[in-house]
């Protein structure tokens, strides 16, 4: 009895120092799960979720703070990454935050542009050149299109123009399946 | 003298094909009414245009201009006016359009003014340059920019191999080539061998082509050349894969995604020898290629061919029959289907393969695969297609990796002896596509990220660095205050306050000094 | 629908041809089969082919697939020769119209049709039978016993008495002989079962066996390691074993043409889709089966051991593989 007592407790102890040990020895910096959730976001940094960014939109997920289906740019397929990352039932997008659109970048008309730089203070990841009363223009392959130098425009003289495949970013389609049986 | 030659895994020996097209001479092909000329028609970037609508250029101006390292000039390919610079349908599966140079030749054939080339007293880097400004590129079909592989690795260069094996059926450009101009392929040769300084040059031709070889060895004993042998290979697809090639002669296997350099071996194509010969030794730029017309025509030739002109112009030449439904650029075995029959031909068209439901009729339905393994023995990397293919089709991206999906050369060996019909390159392009498509998307979105996270610290740092300088502001002011009037105790925690305080201790001072100077002034006698 | 795209050359090779090929490399076997055994097993081939086509067909309709395209593949006739020559010639035609069944609707369509059946299944039928009917599947005919319309109306409901009908086969002979005591194999082996160099009669079946599947080997339908593996693995077991305990065992020649060792190395074990499909993986895969087939023969509770080595080797299949990938152009390390 004594025995079978003191081996457990002796077992108890040295499992617990194990389990302590090893939480300082591979301690994991930052929470992985809220740059997993990040990494499968896909960076527009355009608010629509609600959230000032992707990275707050994935720690309020993280959190449970936020549902799931809240990022139109991500789309479905975004959606659907997450549930099986989170283990969480899939869900449509939410209407309230806005709906899927192809891949847009944003585009200056140069001519009316006045040179106000309220876009360029609006854009979250510094695609837009230009000073105070100089024109301005879109470095689009940095653009992520997140519409929110859009409305800060005072000419509007900013529109979305959608990006369109050229024969280098040309995909091969999914080879055509087999015949079925006509009914 | 018999070389030791290697061989390579797998491959197939379609029937050839070639002996038709072989028995006329190079042709000439009249001027068409317009040729489309388009500005990317290499690997690499896309160039920027150098001409607008209504100019008139001359023959060998250059038109497009290599934005970057990767990138080759294009040229006019006869002189006349730009009609339009404008997107046209590209010679390209998609079907998709790309910038063009549109132009309307005069017939008059005014060239720029050329020279030779005084290339071995040229800086390497100049000569580099001048190849990339003729727009030489790879004319196997790769359209590789020949002056990125004009430079030799570390270790200098051991074997400089010519690739004209030309192992796809029908395809006999390069056989004629070399028929009609064995001497200036050599002098090509010589050229590379130069500038990359090879201790050897291996001219490597599939042994189908006697004739070939022939005139190859005839131009190699009259110019008494060094260092040079012409040897022939077995004919078995794809001998003319550069890798495979490499391996035959030199029994080194280059991996995917290294440098043959890396391992003492270079290797350019006969028809860029010739070009490179052509530039250096008459100063004209890149402008036509030998282009085989076979197929479904009445007579199969090969025909000289300016980039631009639409490859109707051509298969109309060669007697194109009414049945025809299709033109495929390239050989049967890895060529590409054209969207229309008016597509330019450009610096990839090998060939025109004038295609019929005859002649290539559509395969059978798709079956299942039964894992037999045929794919396998004649894959030339060495890869499990049908491995590669499960998981393809799954969609699963990560695991057709993990069995070397891009190793895969497209060579169509694999779909070639499939009993099941599957088109398995099909699912391995589609594969790789899709990954590439995911890499440049993550690459964006990890941009996107960092440059998100920069945008955010520097406006974080630029409101410290404000609350810093109204920080010192007060300071200086506090300061100020201190040193004119004891007074002010103001909470020194609390820069406003301070501030506040200084401004009514200045106020203080200022009335204090005035009730003195007026008091000074009561005082004044009358 | 098909592929517009390269290569637009395809050679003239199909899974019928395949398949086709496979069936006409049995014909050896076969007629030597009839020659020796009588015409039961050709009753069985038909029952068997018959139930084949209804079950796939239907299958096939279920599954809603192209039926003209699949049925014509001539996957199911395979399945259902190689049932009918490993069944017992005699059987009543319930049985092997049971176990062609099985192996047409749960062993191959119920996985997901051609190509997709992790078993074999022709031996996946042959062990669920002879699990289930552990005596009806015994029960064999010795060489030029029993005439054509005696098995005729033995598979069509004939009156079995098992000891007047049947001879033991030579495995089975082995078995029974040498559990009694005093058992002398040598004494064994002069008795009726066994022939010149193997079972009496099923050495030249085996025979046949070997002269189609070299006919297979010659074709490029099937490469050498399997049949390789097979026989090699098995001989050298066997040829240990028999030179340890010469009384036990018997020696290699017997092994190999014995039970269904030859169908085994040339048709059963190089079925594809169930089989390991790397070079090094094949002659895992074919020596793992030839271990546990004499294995199985000698220690294990039934007869022949070919169709549960075969179902355990398909287990490890996909490891196999997995492990076996040959090194791809360029990273070889040589």
């Amino acid at each position: 009895m004594l025995a079978a007592l003191l081996t457990m407790t002796l077992l108890a102890l040295l499992i617990g120092a194990a389990l302590g040990f090893a939480a300082v020895k591979f301690r994991v910096e930052g929470d992985p799960l809220v740059d997993k959730i990040d990494a499968i976001l896909p960076q527009t940094q355009c608010g629509q979720c609600g959230f000032p960014g992707c990275k707050p939109y994935a720690t309020a997920i993280a959190n449970g703070e936020a549902e799931i289906n809240q990022c139109p740019p991500g789309g479905e397929e975004g959606i659907r990454k997450l549930a099986d990352l989170l283990g969480r039932e899939f869900k449509p997008l939410n209407a309230e935050h806005g709906a899927e659109k192809p891949k847009a970048v944003a585009y200056i008309d140069e001519s009316t542009c006045i040179g106000c730089t309220l876009c360029i203070q609006a854009c979250p990841v510094d695609a837009i050149v230009g000073a105070a009363k100089q024109m301005h223009t879109i470095v689009a392959p940095l653009c992520t299109g997140c519409e929110l130098c859009v409305a800060p425009c005072p000419v509007d003289c900013i529109t979305m123009e959608t990006v369109t495949d050229t024969a280098t970013t040309w995909k091969w389609p999914y080879p055509v399946i087999s015949i079925r049986a006509a009914h | 003298m018999l070389r030791q030659l290697f061989r390579f895994h797998g491959g197939v020996k379609p029937a050839t094909h070639k002996t038709d097209s072989t028995r006329l001479p190079i042709g000439r092909v009249p001027l068409p009414a317009e040729l489309i000329v388009p500005l990317h028609q290499n690997v690499g970037g896309t160039p920027y245009p150098l001409v607008a609508a209504g100019e008139s250029v001359l023959k060998g101006q250059r038109i497009g201009a290599a934005e970057d390292p990767f990138s080759s000039a294009v040229h006019a390919p006869t002189s006349g006016r730009v009609i339009a610079v404008e997107p046209c349908v590209l010679p390209h599966s998609s079907g998709l359009r790309g910038l063009c140079v549109r132009i309307e030749p005069d017939g008059a054939e005014r060239w720029i003014e050329t020279a030779a080339l005084a290339w071995r007293s040229l800086d390497p880097d100049e000569l580099r340059d001048a190849i990339r400004d003729a727009g030489i590129v790879g004319l196997g079909g790769a359209v590789f920019p020949s002056h990125r592989k004009l430079r030799s690795g570390k270790g200098g260069l051991d074997t400089l191999v010519i690739n004209g094996a030309e192992c796809e059926p029908f395809i006999t450009c390069d056989d004629m080539q070399m028929r009609e101009h064995a001497a200036q392929i050599l002098r090509g040769a010589t050229v590379i061998q130069q500038m990359l300084g090879a201790r050897q040059v291996l001219v490597g031709i599939e042994d189908n082509k006697p004739e070939a070889i022939a005139a190859m060895n005839a131009a190699l004993q009259a110019a008494a050349l060094q260092n040079i042998e012409i040897v022939a290979v077995p004919t078995r697809y794809p001998t003319g894969g550069a890798k495979q090639l490499i391996r035959i002669l030199t029994g080194i296997e280059v991996p995917h995604g290294k440098r043959s350099t890396q391992f003492g071996v270079q290797c350019f194509n006969t028809g860029t020898a010739w070009a490179i010969a052509d530039f250096v030794e008459n100063g004209r730029p890149l402008l036509s290629r030998i282009v085989t017309v076979a197929g479904n025509v009445e007579q199969p030739r090969n025909y000289e061919v300016l980039f631009g002109t639409p490859m109707s112009h051509v298969a109309e030449l060669a007697g194109m029959q009414p049945d025809t439904d299709r033109f495929i650029m390239g050989g049967p075995m890895m060529g590409f289907r054209m969207p229309n029959f008016d597509v330019p031909v450009v610096k990839a068209t090998n060939c025109i393969l004038v295609g019929s439901p005859a002649l290539f009729p559509s395969p059978r339905p798709e079956m299942p695969c039964i894992r037999c393994g045929e794919c396998a023995r004649a894959c030339p990397t060495d890869l499990q297609p049908f491995e590669m293919y499960w998981h393809a089709r799954a969609k699963n991206f990560g695991k057709a990796q993990e069995y070397h999906l891009f190793d895969c050369i497209e060579c169509g060996c694999c779909a070639y002896v499939c009993p099941s019909s599957i088109p398995l390159v099909d699912y391995f392009r589609f594969a790789k596509s899709e990954v590439w498509a995911r890499e440049q998307q993550k690459n964006a979105a990890d941009s996107a990220r960092v440059r998100f996270d920069f945008r955010n610290e520097r406006i974080e740092r630029e409101k410290q660095e404000k609350a810093e300088k109204l920080a010192a502001k007060t300071a200086a002011a506090r300061a100020a205050a201190q040193s004119t009037q004891e007074t002010a105790p103001a909470a020194e925690d609390d820069p406003k306050k301070a501030l506040i305080a200084a401004a009514m201790a200045r106020a203080k001072a200022q009335r204090e000094a005035q009730a003195q100077t007026d008091a000074a002034q009561d005082k004044k006698p009358e | 629908m098909t592929s517009l795209n390269s290569p637009y050359l395809r050679q003239a090779n199909s899974v019928t041809q395949v398949m086709g090929e496979v069936l006409l490399a049995l014909l050896p076997g076969v007629i030597v089969y009839v020659y020796i055994f009588g015409i039961g097993v050709l009753i069985q081939i038909l029952l068997a082919t018959l139930t084949a086509l209804v079950c796939e067909a239907g299958m096939l309709k279920i599954r809603s697939k192209p039926l003209g395209l699949y049925l014509g593949d001539l996957s199911a006739v395979v399945t259902a020769w190689l049932i009918a020559l490993a069944f017992p010639p005699i059987g009543p035609w319930w049985l092997v119209v049971a176990g062609t069944a099985l192996a047409i609707v749960v062993a191959k369509h119920l996985y997901g049709g051609l190509g997709q059946n992790p078993f074999n299944p022709a031996m996946a039928a042959y062990a669920a039978m002879i699990v289930s009917f552990p005596a009806l599947m015994s029960q064999w005919p010795g060489a030029g016993q029993l005439g054509g319309a005696a098995q005729a109306a033995l598979i069509f409901g004939g009156e079995r008495i098992a000891d007047a009908i049947t001879g033991a086969t030579p495995l089975d002979a082995l078995r029974t002989g040498l559990h009694a005591p005093n058992a002398q194999l040598i004494e064994l082996m002069r008795s009726q079962a066994f022939g010149a160099f193997g079972g009496r009669g099923w050495e030249w079946v085996s025979v046949g066996f070997l002269i189609g599947g070299l006919y297979l080997l010659a074709r490029r339908i099937i490469t050498w390691h399997v049949p390789l593996a097979f026989a090699g693995g098995l001989v050298l077991i066997a040829a240990i074993a028999h030179l340890l305990a010469p009384l036990r065992y018997p020696d290699a020649l017997f092994e190999l043409t014995a039970g269904a060792a030859m169908l085994g190395a040339f048709f059963i074990l190089t079925d594809p889709v169930s089989g390991a499909a790397t070079p090094r993986g094949k002659l895992i895969y074919a020596g793992g089966a030839a271990i546990l087939t004499w294995i199985i023969r000698h220690f294990g509770g039934y007869p022949d051991g070919v169709a549960f080595a075969t179902l355990l080797m398909n287990l490890c299949v996909p490891l196999i593989d997995m492990k076996t990938q040959p090194p791809v152009f360029g990273h070889k390390k040589d």
